[in-house]
């Protein structure tokens, strides 16, 4: 663990935050562009959803995630509240694990 | 965060200190989830050979958990700096991304456009306050998801990863199934973008782009190649599919 990596990781990361959100930031972009901004929650959200359920490193694996996953989907078109439904889907993985 | 659930037109009878209480009962939520995450993150620095002072500036300075996470572990496995950092800022860019929104959706002025409270903001400008901000349909409530989340976050980042640092010992999250809330969350806060057509195919492109990528990049790759799927937002489009705007009438 070297300083030379901290401070590098460090600099690297806010440029990349400060980069969108105050050099770029709010200014106007072509129209076609905003209409792609509008997308960016949906399609890093959904992909951050599958690299948490199946990625293990390089891996594909499917284990006790995808349960607590496939629980937290049905639970959320249920209309429950945002707590239960964290609770449940980490429950499920928890009570999974413990049984096999 | 019981929003994530109303339907477009529960929104104008949605009582404001109703959505406010989901929005703090989310943030506590994630804060213990996140605390416990960044305790493994305070051992895991201590057990690649770091101090606990640089557990602890490398969480204040960096605070973007996957990066940090992907940096140690090359660390702990015997790889370079080089080959450290280079896999943790694939990792950090996509913050870069995460502002461009952010800073659409909360408002040019959303923090009084003063610069100094600007780069504050940049500094939490990470996938969980993207997605509780994106989540709310008021645009105050976006504000006020976006600061609570991240401060909430900042301190239990930084909390337990001091803790972590400082007692080290195990503690698997996989045993309470920890390590399920991130994705729960995530799924939680994205149907309001799943809604509306256009943002329903960015979401399975990228969800595929994730998933096919994933056995054959180095990590980080894939979630930021998935960004490639707001290109359909390219075209135009028909006055029949208008462009959301959170699919909710600001």
């Amino acid at each position: 663990m070297t300083w030379t990596l901290i401070v590098w990781l460090a600099v690297g990361a806010y440029a990349f935050k400060v980069l969108g959100l105050v050099v770029i930031g709010s200014r106007p972009l072509p129209a076609p562009l905003e209409r792609c901004l509008d997308l960016v929650p949906a399609a890093l959200l959904c992909a951050l959803v599958i690299t948490n359920t199946f990625a293990t490193g390089k891996d594909l694996v499917i284990d006790a995630r995808l349960a607590g996953v496939v629980v937290v989907v049905v639970v959320v078109w249920r209309r429950v509240s945002f707590v239960v439904v964290v609770v449940l889907g980490a429950a499920t993985a928890a009570i999974l694990r413990q049984v096999t | 965060m019981g929003d994530v659930s109303v339907t477009d037109d529960d929104v104008v009878d949605a009582d404001p200190a109703a959505v406010r209480r989901e929005i703090v009962s989310a943030v506590l939520t994630m804060a213990v989830a996140i605390s416990v995450i960044g305790f493994v993150f305070g051992v895991g620095v201590v057990s690649a050979g770091g101090s606990v002072v640089q557990a602890c500036l490398m969480s204040m300075l960096v605070f973007t958990g996957a990066s940090q996470f992907s940096a140690v572990s090359v660390v702990a496995s015997g790889g370079t700096t080089g080959a450290a950092l280079g896999g943790a800022m694939l990792l950090a860019a996509r913050n870069t991304v995460y502002g461009l929104a952010l800073s659409r959706i909360l408002g040019p002025r959303f923090i009084g456009g003063s610069l100094p409270s600007r780069l504050v903001a940049a500094q939490i400008t990470i996938d969980e306050t993207t997605a509780m901000a994106t989540a709310q349909h008021r645009v105050e409530d976006k504000r006020y998801a976006f600061w609570a989340t991240g401060l909430a976050l900042y301190v239990s980042w930084n909390t337990g990863g001091l803790i972590g640092a400082l007692v080290g010992g195990a503690i698997n999250p996989e045993t309470y199934g920890l390590d399920v809330a991130f994705p729960a969350a995530y799924v939680a806060m994205v149907l309001p973008h799943l809604r509306h057509r256009r943002g329903l195919i960015a979401g399975v492109i990228g969800a595929v782009i994730c998933l096919v990528l994933t056995p054959f990049t180095p990590v980080g790759v894939p979630i930021l190649c998935a960004a490639a799927a707001i290109l359909i937002g390219l075209p135009r489009p028909a006055a029949a599919d208008e462009m959301p705007t959170e699919g909710m009438p600001l």
